[in-house]
């Protein structure tokens, strides 16, 4: 257990894939700054990999005064067992007070494993953080099927770690030739007994709904697979993904790649279009927290209306095809 | 709130597998089904693997035990759902009963087990264009010739056709004789001579599969005789009187069905700024449509037993509950469109489909007009042996 | 091969109640079922041993009625089950969870592999998997959609946002995975007349060798400070669907007052 008493600072996990700093990190490093500032602590960036040193500019522009950098080949790419062991690593070095990670597939595969190596709590898919006075971190995360919002905190032992959904947080506006300290740390990586065979990049197959702006998503009402080509042509004009809700998906007319809900994907969209879904609370649980959401619904008692912007109480296959061809006239 | 059938424990889990598993599996599934005319194999598959395709077989042969009773249980919760996929279930026993009650040793271990597996399925062919109600008029013959016997003509609207490995087929082995002149054999898919006609399409039951067997030449084994030559209508009779509880068990799980969606509109349907179920037209057909319902479970639970008991003559018991539950069945589907109304005619609705569902029950396993002179031939009997 | 299943009573449907006195939440659950995707952990575990002949145990903790998810992963058809039970353990988290869990996995001794749902329909943490695989100091891989077994060896597909990974881990591992894995097999109904009977004795925290004040509450790293109800939107508007055409133009028409399209 490390001592509480030696430990301070604000730490942001870099997460980078495919080629780019996730956003949810810079998403992080514009909280982690708020929350750094009220601790009168430093904002730093953690970030592993291979020859990635000239991205931590990146990280300073956005708010990072300390960017700690590993640079080894079990790091080059998401590893549960490298990532687990150098970031284990670095926290005991280090002894950060806050440490903060995407609640990303990387982020909730190795985040819950220092919490264990390091022996501290953990706040996994927080949408909200706030900092008291006496610098206990108030991690905010929706619990019981997205029914209520759980404050957790970790009183007594350190670091304090969240993980945080993408689009929780608003980007910063990125500091141009802000600079900060590079501290490379030797790597770390302990025993890796898991080897990566291969990667295999198939956007073909997966919906990344979890970054989509506009979502059209399909629900009961379909009645069918065949119908969900009105679902399709309508994101098609938006250019935005298609979803379902766990209906059609049990029902085979979709496959659970494009699942919105509790047991599908938490999404957060700028604008969210549900079509012929009555909004169990488990649907609502992934998507309530949409910037605008419009529905549409034969029946005007459907509770997907009572989060609705805009409720639409009416055939959804003559509103859904109306809805693409004054798109397509606008 | 329930009635007491006096359920054993065994029953009450017969009940809830089936019950989940209609529920889980079957609701997504059967609209497509219906649509598409397509063989419910996947889900007769799980049931094999949930013991269910067994249910009615001796353990010894790899079944689950179970009697008459237990098993229409089963088709209740099933039919509750879906008839064409209960009607693909059922139509195994059909035609393994031929089997369970006249086959020797060899054909029951040879047959059985890979039917209660559900890894083979099983159909019974007694129907031909003019032998319909009038069994005597089977015109498909069987010849001996050497150590097989050679079968000719053609069945009709064989439930499972074409779908099924073991066959239980009735034909004539002297034509001469009548009714005593017929015969009943196993016949396997595969079998030299053996072919199908085309799937008929079909009012309802739909994904149900029904088919012409074509028999030309039809080379079938001498051991693959039941019973023995001459038996052919007793082989069917027997079989019918033992399966017709299973028949009546569609109807009352279809009735239950449709009495469900039923209530739970009226329940919801707004009009006159009041749910329909508040209007006592509306209560009254329902209260109609459930006593009825209740009243045809109650007999056929009581035929179900009378065979589980080994009751020698179950004819005339069987005969009534089949003729009761389906005549209720037709009822009740009927009602329940009426009661959704322009909602019920559409097949977004499942009400629409189980009333064509339904008009099947009436006709198959014996029409119920003769389903009545079964019953009224046993009374003829009963009142003579009296005197 | 003795293949171990951590699996979860959940409720189906919760109901939130705000206290008028004290305006405090509570949430009360029913229609009590496994967790989804314990479920699919299940049957990854009974497909291997359809094809490997590995012994599957589930293992739950939770008070006297959740023995119910263990009968029903027994007429599924795993071989035994753990039913840990013991007041001491109530208000673990997750942390606290993955400790019990792993000493109720190091008892079994012979363990090689152990399955868990990516994470629970409550709680929703994804935390317990990896979590234990920590205690237990074996690797682990989260997110699994595809589990193979070769010389004794793992090969897993991993998922992760823009595809999937292709990954070999050596034996004892510990795997989640979605519901992408699998369709889960319904139990057989001689599998649920045989769970029925079951002897479904609880494990205590004293039977696992774990002090009172380390697992539960106490144990616990992380504490619920509060819970509030979910913000709800106000304000939205009804449109009249009755006329398509007027509707979309309606809604168009806000789509760009609102700059969204």
């Amino acid at each position: 257990m490390i001592d509480k008493s030696q430990c301070s600072g604000v730490w942001v996990f870099a997460e980078y894939r495919n080629g780019v700093i996730q956003d949810v990190t810079f998403e992080l490093l514009a909280k982690g700054r708020e929350l750094a500032d009220k601790r009168g602590a430093k904002l730093a960036a953690v970030l592993f990999g291979q020859g990635l040193k000239d991205k931590a500019a990146d990280l300073f522009a956005n708010g990072a005064d300390i960017v700690y950098y590993a640079d080894a080949p079990a790091l080059a790419t998401f590893n549960g067992d490298a990532y687990t062991a150098q970031l284990t690593a670095l926290v005991q070095q280090y002894k950060p007070e806050i440490l903060l990670g995407g609640s990303t597939i990387a982020g909730r595969s190795f985040f819950p494993r220092v919490a264990v190596r390091v022996d501290t709590g953990l706040a996994s898919d927080c949408t909200g953080l706030d900092v008291d006075a006496a610098g206990i971190l108030q991690a905010v995360r929706p619990a019981y099927a997205g029914n209520v919002l759980a404050t957790i905190v970790c009183p007594e032992h350190r670091p304090q770690m969240a993980s945080v959904r993408a689009k929780a947080f608003k980007k910063g506006a990125p500091v141009a030739g802000r600079t900060g300290e590079l501290i490379e740390v030797p790597a770390a990586t302990g025993e890796v007994k898991t080897q990566i065979l291969e990667t295999v990049r198939d956007t073909g197959n997966v919906v990344n709904l979890a970054d989509a702006d506009i979502i059209v998503s399909g629900g009961r009402g379909i009645g069918g697979p065949d119908q969900f080509g009105f679902i399709q042509d309508l994101a098609a004009e938006l250019k935005g993904a298609v979803g379902a809700s766990r209906a059609a998906v049990d029902a085979g007319w979709i496959s659970s790649v494009h699942q919105v809900g509790q047991t599908g994907k938490t999404v957060k969209p700028k604008l969210y279009i549900a079509c012929g879904i009555s909004g169990a609370i488990q649907h609502l649980a992934g998507m309530g927290a949409s910037d605008f959401i419009i529905a549409i619904n034969k029946d005007a008692a459907a509770p997907i209306f009572e989060i609705a912007d805009i409720g639409i109480v009416g055939d959804l296959f003559a509103v859904v095809p109306a809805l693409t061809q004054a798109l397509k006239n606008r | 709130m329930g009635v007491q059938y006096g359920f054993s424990e065994q029953q009450t889990e017969i009940r809830n597998t089936m019950r989940e598993f209609a529920k889980e599996r079957v609701i997504p599934a059967r609209a497509e089904l219906d649509e598409k005319e397509e063989f419910p194999h996947a889900l007769l598959q799980e049931l094999g693997k949930m013991d269910m395709m067994g249910l009615y077989i001796p353990s010894e042969l790899s079944g689950f035990g179970g009697g008459s009773f237990d098993f229409c249980i089963a088709i209740e919760e099933l039919s509750r759902i879906c008839i064409g996929v209960s009607v693909s279930y059922a139509a195994n026993a059909l035609g393994s009963y031929p089997i369970l009650l006249f086959g020797t040793d060899a054909q029951l271990k040879k047959y059985m087990p890979p039917i209660a597996k559900g890894e083979k399925y099983c159909a019974f062919g007694l129907t031909e264009a003019n032998a319909g109600s009038d069994a005597g008029g089977i015109q498909t013959t069987a010849v001996l010739k050497g150590d097989k016997y050679i079968l000719n003509g053609t069945k009709q609207w064989i439930t499972n056709g074409g779908e099924a490995d073991t066959y239980t087929i009735i034909a004539m082995t002297d034509k001469n004789k009548g009714a005593r002149g017929a015969s009943a054999f196993i016949v396997e898919k595969g079998f030299k001579g053996f072919s199908f006609g085309k799937k008929e399409k079909k009012l309802g039951i739909r994904c149900s599969a029904t088919r012409e067997l074509v028999f030309q030449d039809c080379e079938v084994p001498k051991e693959n005789i039941l019973a023995r030559e001459g038996m052919g209508f007793i082989v069917a009779m027997k079989t019918l009187d033992t399966s017709r509880p299973g028949i009546a068990a569609q109807g009352v799980g279809l009735a239950q069905g449709a009495l469900d969606e039923a209530v739970t509109y009226a329940r919801t349907r707004v009009q006159f700024d009041k749910p329909i179920i508040a209007n006592q037209a509306i209560q009254h057909m329902l209260a109609n449509m459930a006593t009825k319902t209740e009243a045809a479970r109650a007999l056929t639970y009581a035929a179900a037993r009378t065979i589980d008991a080994e009751e020698k003559d179950v004819s005339k018991i069987s005969a009534m509950c089949k003729l009761f539950a389906t005549d209720v069945a037709m009822e009740v589907t009927t009602d329940a469109v009426q009661i959704l109304g322009g909602y019920g005619y559409m097949r977004e609705y499942p009400v629409e489909k189980m009333m064509r569902d339904a008009k099947i029950l009436q006709i198959y396993e014996g029409t119920n007009q003769i389903q009545r002179n079964v019953i009224g031939a046993a009374l003829i009997k009963e009142y003579a042996s009296m005197k | 091969m003795h293949i171990v299943v951590c699996i979860k009573q959940v409720p189906s449907s919760i109901a939130v109640k705000t206290d008028p006195a004290t305006q405090a939440l509570t949430c009360t659950g029913s229609d009590y079922l496994i967790n989804p995707f314990d479920e699919n952990a299940l049957e990854a575990a009974l497909v291997l041993k359809d094809s490997d002949k590995a012994k599957v145990t589930v293992l739950t903790i939770g008070a006297a009625q959740a023995a119910d998810v263990l009968r029903e992963a027994l007429g599924r058809g795993a071989d035994a089950a753990q039913f840990i039970s013991d007041a001491a353990f109530d208000g673990s988290d997750a942390w606290a969870t993955g400790k019990i869990l792993a000493a109720a996995i190091q008892k079994l001794g012979d363990v090689n592999l152990v399955i868990c749902g990516k994470q629970t329909f409550d709680g929703d943490t994804a935390q317990v998997g990896p979590s234990l695989a920590e205690f237990l100091g074996w690797p682990c891989v989260a997110f699994v959609r595809k589990i193979a077994l070769e010389a004794g060896a793992l090969k897993v597909e991993r998922m992760y946002e823009e595809g999937f990974e292709k990954i070999a881990l050596p034996l004892p591992a510990v795997l989640t995975v979605g519901k992408e894995i699998n369709t889960p097999r319904m139990a057989s109904l001689k599998g649920r007349m045989a769970a029925k009977k079951a002897q479904l004795a609880p494990i205590t925290a004293a039977a696992l060798g774990l002090a009172p004040e380390t697992v539960g509450a106490q144990g616990a790293r992380t504490r619920l400070a509060k819970m509030a109800p979910v913000p709800r939107k106000s304000g939205g508007i009804k449109v009249d669907g009755s006329d398509a055409a007027v509707a979309a133009k309606t809604v168009v028409d806000k789509l760009r007052e609102m700059k969204l399209v």
